[in-house]
C-alpha cells in the first residue's frame, strides 16, 4: 500500500527547511565578485572628484602613466573617443562614466588606473592632477529651483532649469471638492532623508574579454544580470550572444546593485584594451559617496476628514532630490516609482498626488531600497499622516485605522490612484497585533508613568505593500516587459535542475525554489539543485530586487513544474496502461482513480521519459516558463512600537516591537521571519540613526562607517513576530505574496509615531528623520517640530 | 604585491622592497616575501586564498575581515602582514575540521543566522573569540561581544540565537 508523501518531510511548501546556500556560506567557500583570480588579471581603480560641482580645466595622467606596473590610465576624454564617456540610466537620462566637461557631484568618476595590482592603482589614482574651477553648488531640491541656480545638467540640449519631470496621478478636481466638503483638513510635511542600501559587500566586476573567442565574460555584483547584458549590448555596442554576466555569490544588495555603474563599464572597456581579465572592486567609501542612494524626498500631503474620523479625500505632493543623473531604477512608465500607491490600504475615495524631480550636485541614483519602488517613502507619509491625523480628530491611533482600513468584502479594492489591491484581511491584522502588544494595558501604563515624569508612547504601522513587478502592461524596464522565467530539467533518476531568471543576494533562493518544485511535482527539495545569475545558462529574467522574486520567478517556478508534470502524467498513462483521463495526482505520485493501488511515482514517470516513452513522444522531461503575473500582489503588515523617551537627554529606547505579517502562504517560515527581522532593523535604523547629508559645499556626510551609522547587535532590539494571518493571494499559483521588504518599508513609521506619541503633550507635530537625540531634545525642550536632515537644515 | 613561499624559504626576486614575514596560518606554517604596508586581510585573500575572510569597509568597522591572532578577534583589514609576524593566524577555514564542523558552524545554520553570508566569516570569529573566554554568555554579553561586527540581513536576533546554540553545545561536549 502507497502512500502520499507528507510534503513537510520532502521539504515542500512549509517546512523551514535548513538553507542549503549556508553550507558553503559557514566555511569561508562563497564565491563572492572580489573571490574570483583569473590568471594575468589586472587591478582597477577609480579616481573620484573630491568636489561637487566644477569645471575641469586640466587633466594630466603622466606621472601615472610612469609608475612600473601600471598598464592603463583612462580619462573622459578616452572614453568619448569611443563612444562611451556618457551612458544611458535606467530611467531614460544620461550619466557620466567618466566626467569630461564638469564633474557634478562629490565623488564622481573622473579617471580610472589599470595596474598590476590594486596598491599600484591607487598610488597611481594619486599621481594623477587634475584641476577644478569650482561652480556654485545646490544641495537640496528646494535650492535647484531657485531663479539663480545654476543649471547642472547644462549637457543636456533643452534642459532650462533643475526640473527632471513633472509628474501627476488622480483626480485633482475631485479631490479639491472633498477637500471643499471636509469637517476638518490634517496636514503634514515631512522629509523622508536621504539614505544609502550599504550592503556589506561593496560593488565590483571582473571582465574578461577573450580576443580569440570574441566573448566578453563579466562577473559583477549585479542583482539584475539579464537586464546588465542587454546594457552593454546596447552601451558597448557588442552583440548580445558574445556577452555573459555572470552574478556569483552576492554580499547583500538591497536595491544598490540593479543599476548600471561606471566601474563596470571601465573595466569593460580596459578588459577590451588590454585583452587581460580586469578587476575592479569599490571601497567602502566609493560604494557610499557614488552608487545608488535612497529616499531624498520632501513630502506635503494633507487629509480632508469627517467629524467621525472617515478619511474623504488625500493630496500629496512631493518633490525628490535626484542627484546629478536621473538614474532611478524603477518601472519606466512612473516617474517617483510607485508612490502613489500611498493610502492604498485606507478606503479613500479620492485622491490626487503631484510629484516633482530635481537635479542637484548629489550622487544619483535612487534605488528601491529594500522597497518596491519608492513605496517606502508612500509608506512612511501615510502612516506619519495618520498619525497626525488621529490626534488631529482626537480619535484614538487604532481606532481612526479601524474606521479606514479597506474591509475584507471591499477586495479586489481600486484606488484611487489606480492600483487594484488583490486580497486581505487588514482589521485581523491590526487586531492581533494590538493583542500582542497590550495595547489598552500599554495606555494605562502610559498615562500612570506621565505622573513621574516618565515619557512613554506607541507607535502603530499599518500598510500594504506593492510587490511583484509587473503585470507587463503597466511595468516594464526601459522597454523591457517585467515578467521572469523558470526552466526545470528532471533527470533520468528523478533529480531536477532549476534554473530562474532571478538572482538571490541572501534571500535563500537555493532553498526555497527547490520547495516550491517538492510542492509542484513531490521530488523532495533535497534532490533539486537551483542555479541563477549566469545568463549564458539561466533563462532570461529581470532580477531580484522589489520583493518580485517569489511574486514573479517564484510563481513561474510552479507553472514550469505543471507543464512538466502534465508531460509525466502521460508518462504515467503508458506505465499503467490505462488512458490519460483515467489518472489522479497525489504529491509525487500518478495512479489509477480506480485503482489507487496501481501508481507510479514522479521518479518512474522520469526514468521512463528517458527509457521508456511511448511511441512518437518527445523523450525527456524538462520545460520552461515565463510568467507574466496579471497583478501585484498585495501583503499587509501591522508594526507597533513601544518606546520610552528620557527628557533629559533625548534619548529613547525601544521597550517592546510587535510584527504581524500577512504575506500570503509562507514557503519556508524560517526564511520569512529572517526576512522581517532584517526588515526590522533596517526601520529601526533610518528613525534612529541611519543618514546621509551634505554640506553646503556639497560634501557627503557619510561617506564611511564612522559617519554612516549603521546599527550594530548592541543597539538592535528585538523582535516579536506574528504570522497567524494568512490571506493566500487569489492570482499566485501557490497563493504566495512578497514580504523581503514590508518591514523596511511600514517599519520606520511606527518608530517614529512612538517617540511622537511620547512627546504628544509638547504640541510638537514632527520630528523628520533620524530621530538622534539632540533632535528629540531640542522638540521636548523647544515645542518646536525639527525639520530637515542634520547638519544641513531644510531652508525652506 | 606578494609573493608566497608556502614552507620552502625560498627569496624573493622581486623589484618592489618586500619584507619577510613568517605566520602560522591555521595551523601550517607559511613565509610571505610582503609589501611592508600590505593588510593582513590582502595576505590571506589574495596572498594565500584563503577568501572566507572578506573586506567591507576598510575602515575598521564592518568587522567582516575579522580572524583570531593569538586566540584574539582582529580585524585583519587594519593589521599590517608584518605585524603578524611570529603569531598564529586562525581564519574561518580554520575552524572546521575535514569531517566535523565547529559548533559555530553549525549553530549559524540551525538557527538562520545568516542571509548573504557576506559577515558571517568575521561574525563566527568573533564570536569563537567571545566563547573562547566566556563560555556561557548571556544574549546581552553576545550582543556586546559582536557589537564590533556589522550584518545588513538579518537583524542580529538571530545571530545571537546561533551563537547560544554553539556556546550550548560547546559545553555540553566538554562536560562530555
Amino acid at each position: 500500500m502507497t502512500q502520499a508523501l507528507d510534503e513537510i518531510k520532502i521539504g515542500g511548501m512549509g517546512a523551514s527547511r535548513k538553507r542549503v546556500e549556508d553550507n558553503r556560506f559557514i566555511r569561508g567557500k562563497g564565491n563572492y565578485t572580489d573571490d574570483i583570480h583569473l590568471p594575468g588579471m589586472l587591478h582597477m581603480e577609480i579616481l573620484r572628484s573630491p568636489v561637487a560641482h566644477a569645471r575641469i580645466t586640466r587633466i594630466d595622467a603622466s606621472r601615472a602613466w610612469e609608475i612600473p606596473g601600471v598598464h592603463l590610465v583612462l580619462t573622459g576624454e578616452m572614453m568619448a573617443t569611443r563612444n562611451l564617456a556618457w551612458m544611458p540610466t535606467l530611467s531614460y537620462d544620461t550619466q557620466a562614466v567618466l566626467a569630461t566637461d564638469k564633474v557634478r557631484f562629490q565623488g564622481q568618476e573622473v579617471a580610472c588606473v589599470i595596474a598590476d595590482d590594486p596598491y599600484i592603482a591607487k598610488d597611481a589614482c594619486e599621481a594623477i592632477e587634475i584641476d577644478y574651477e569650482p561652480l556654485p553648488v545646490v544641495v537640496n531640491p528646494m535650492q535647484a529651483g531657485e531663479p539663480d541656480a545654476p543649471v547642472i545638467r547644462d549637457d543636456k540640449e533643452n534642459q532650462a532649469g533643475n526640473v527632471i519631470y513633472d509628474w501627476e496621478v488622480g483626480d485633482a478636481e475631485g479631490t479639491d471638492r472633498a477637500f471643499e466638503q471636509a469637517d476638518m483638513i490634517s496636514r503634514l510635511q515631512l522629509h523622508y532623508p536621504r539614505s544609502h542600501p550599504s550592503p556589506i559587500e561593496c560593488c565590483g566586476s571582473i571582465a574578461d574579454f577573450n580576443r580569440s573567442t570574441s566573448k566578453l565574460t563579466v562577473y559583477m555584483t549585479t542583482q539584475a544580470p539579464h537586464i546588465i547584458r542587454a546594457a552593454v549590448a546596447l552601451v558597448a555596442e557588442l552583440p548580445e550572444h558574445m556577452i555573459r554576466i555572470i552574478s556569483p555569490d552576492i554580499g547583500g544588495g538591497f536595491g544598490n546593485k540593479v543599476p548600471v555603474y561606471p566601474g563596470y563599464v571601465a573595466s569593460i572597456l580596459a578588459s577590451i584594451l588590454l585583452e587581460r581579465p580586469v578587476k575592479w572592486i569599490e571601497d567602502k567609501t566609493g560604494n557610499l559617496i557614488s552608487t545608488g542612494f535612497a529616499r531624498d524626498v520632501y513630502l506635503d500631503g494633507e487629509l480632508a476628514l469627517r467629524r467621525d474620523g472617515k478619511i474623504l479625500g488625500m493630496r500629496m505632493r512631493t518633490l525628490a532630490d535626484h542627484g546629478a543623473f536621473f538614474s532611478d531604477a524603477q518601472p519606466s512608465k512612473f516617474k517617483i516609482g510607485l508612490i502613489h500607491s500611498t493610502f492604498g490600504c485606507y478606503d479613500v475615495p479620492v485622491a490626487h498626488l503631484a510629484a516633482r524631480g530635481m537635479y542637484t550636485n548629489k550622487a544619483p541614483g535612487g534605488v528601491a531600497y529594500r522597497c518596491s519602488f519608492r513605496v517606502t517613502e508612500a509608506m512612511f507619509f501615510q502612516e506619519r499622516m495618520m498619525h497626525a491625523a488621529a490626534n488631529d480628530l482626537g480619535i484614538d491611533q487604532a481606532e481612526f485605522r479601524r474606521i479606514n482600513l479597506v474591509r475584507d468584502d471591499q477586495f479586489p479594492h481600486r484606488t484611487p490612484l489606480g492600483f487594484l489591491l488583490d486580497s486581505g484581511q487588514y482589521g485581523a491584522c491590526l487586531e492581533l497585533g494590538l493583542k500582542a502588544v497590550g495595547y489598552e494595558d500599554f495606555l494605562r501604563e502610559k498615562e500612570e508613568a506621565k505622573k513621574k515624569g516618565r515619557l512613554l508612547g506607541i507607535g502603530i504601522s499599518t500598510m500594504s505593500e506593492p510587490l511583484g513587478a509587473g503585470n507587463s502592461r503597466e511595468y516594464d524596464i526601459l522597454g523591457i516587459k517585467m515578467f521572469d522565467s523558470a526552466e526545470i530539467r528532471v533527470h533520468m533518476t528523478g533529480k531536477a535542475l532549476l534554473r530562474t531568471g532571478a538572482r538571490g543576494q541572501g534571500q535563500g533562493h537555493e532553498t526555497t525554489w527547490a520547495q516550491i518544485v517538492a510542492h509542484e511535482l513531490g521530488i523532495p527539495a533535497d534532490d533539486v539543485t537551483v542555479e541563477e545569475g549566469d545568463t549564458d545558462t539561466a533563462p532570461f529574467g529581470m532580477g531580484t530586487y522589489a520583493s518580485r522574486s517569489t511574486p514573479v520567478a517564484g510563481a513561474a517556478i510552479a507553472m514550469v513544474c505543471r507543464k512538466v508534470r502534465a508531460k509525466a502524467r502521460k508518462l504515467a498513462a503508458h506505465l499503467l496502461e490505462v488512458s490519460e483521463e483515467d489518472i489522479e495526482w497525489e504529491l509525487g505520485r500518478f495512479y489509477v482513480r480506480s485503482a489507487p493501488d496501481r501508481g507510479v511515482t514522479i521518479q518512474e514517470c522520469a526514468m521512463a521519459a528517458y527509457s521508456n516513452m511511448p511511441d512518437g513522444m518527445e523523450p525527456g522531461l524538462e520545460n520552461n516558463a515565463y510568467y507574466d503575473p496579471p497583478n501585484l500582489t498585495w501583503p499587509f503588515a501591522c508594526y507597533i512600537v513601544t518606546v520610552e523617551v528620557d527628557p533629559e537627554t533625548g534619548v529613547w529606547d525601544v521597550l517592546n516591537i510587535v510584527a504581524v505579517d500577512d504575506c500570503g502562504v509562507r514557503i519556508n517560515p524560517m526564511i520569512v521571519e529572517g526576512q522581517i527581522m532584517g526588515g526590522l532593523t533596517e526601520a529601526f535604523a533610518m528613525s534612529n540613526m541611519q543618514f546621509i547629508t551634505f554640506d553646503s559645499e556639497g560634501n557627503c556626510i557619510g561617506s564611511n562607517y564612522m559617519d554612516y551609522l549603521i546599527p550594530t547587535s548592541w543597539e538592535t532590539p528585538g523582535f516579536e513576530l506574528h504570522g497567524e494571518v494568512v490571506t493566500p493571494c487569489p492570482h499566485h499559483p501557490i497563493g504566495a505574496k512578497g514580504v523581503g521588504e514590508c518591514a523596511a518599508v511600514g517599519g520606520p513609521a511606527a518608530f517614529v509615531n512612538a517617540v511622537m506619541d511620547a512627546l504628544k503633550d509638547t504640541g510638537v507635530r514632527n520630528i523628520d528623520m533620524p530621530l538622534l537625540p539632540d533632535r528629540v531634545w531640542e522638540a521636548i525642550t523647544e515645542r518646536h517640530d525639527v525639520s530637515g536632515a542634520p547638519p544641513v537644515r531644510s531652508d525652506g | 604585491m606578494t609573493i608566497i613561499y608556502e614552507e620552502t624559504g625560498e627569496e624573493s626576486g622581486a623589484e618592489i622592497p618586500q619584507q619577510r614575514v613568517t605566520i602560522r596560518v591555521n595551523g601550517r606554517k607559511v613565509i610571505a616575501e610582503v609589501e611592508p604596508r600590505l593588510l593582513l586581510a590582502h595576505l590571506l585573500r589574495h596572498g594565500m586564498g584563503l577568501t572566507g575572510t572578506h573586506t567591507g569597509c576598510d575602515t575598521t568597522n564592518c568587522g567582516a575581515c575579522t580572524v583570531l591572532v593569538d586566540g584574539r578577534a582582529v580585524k585583519s583589514c587594519t593589521m599590517f602582514a608584518v605585524q603578524a609576524e611570529g603569531r598564529e593566524v586562525t581564519t574561518v577555514e580554520g575552524l572546521a575540521t575535514q569531517s566535523e564542523l565547529h559548533p559555530l558552524q553549525e549553530g549559524f545554520k540551525e538557527e538562520h543566522g545568516l542571509q548573504c553570508g557576506f559577515c558571517t566569516p568575521g561574525m563566527m570569529m568573533a564570536a569563537k573569540a567571545l566563547l573562547d573566554r566566556n563560555p556561557d554568555p548571556t544574549e546581552e554579553d553576545i550582543r556586546w561581544g559582536l557589537s564590533g561586527n556589522l550584518c545588513r540581513c538579518t537583524g542580529y536576533q538571530n545571530i545571537v540565537k546561533s551563537v547560544l546554540w554553539a556556546a550550548e553545545k560547546l559545553r555540553s561536549q566538554s562536560a562530555g
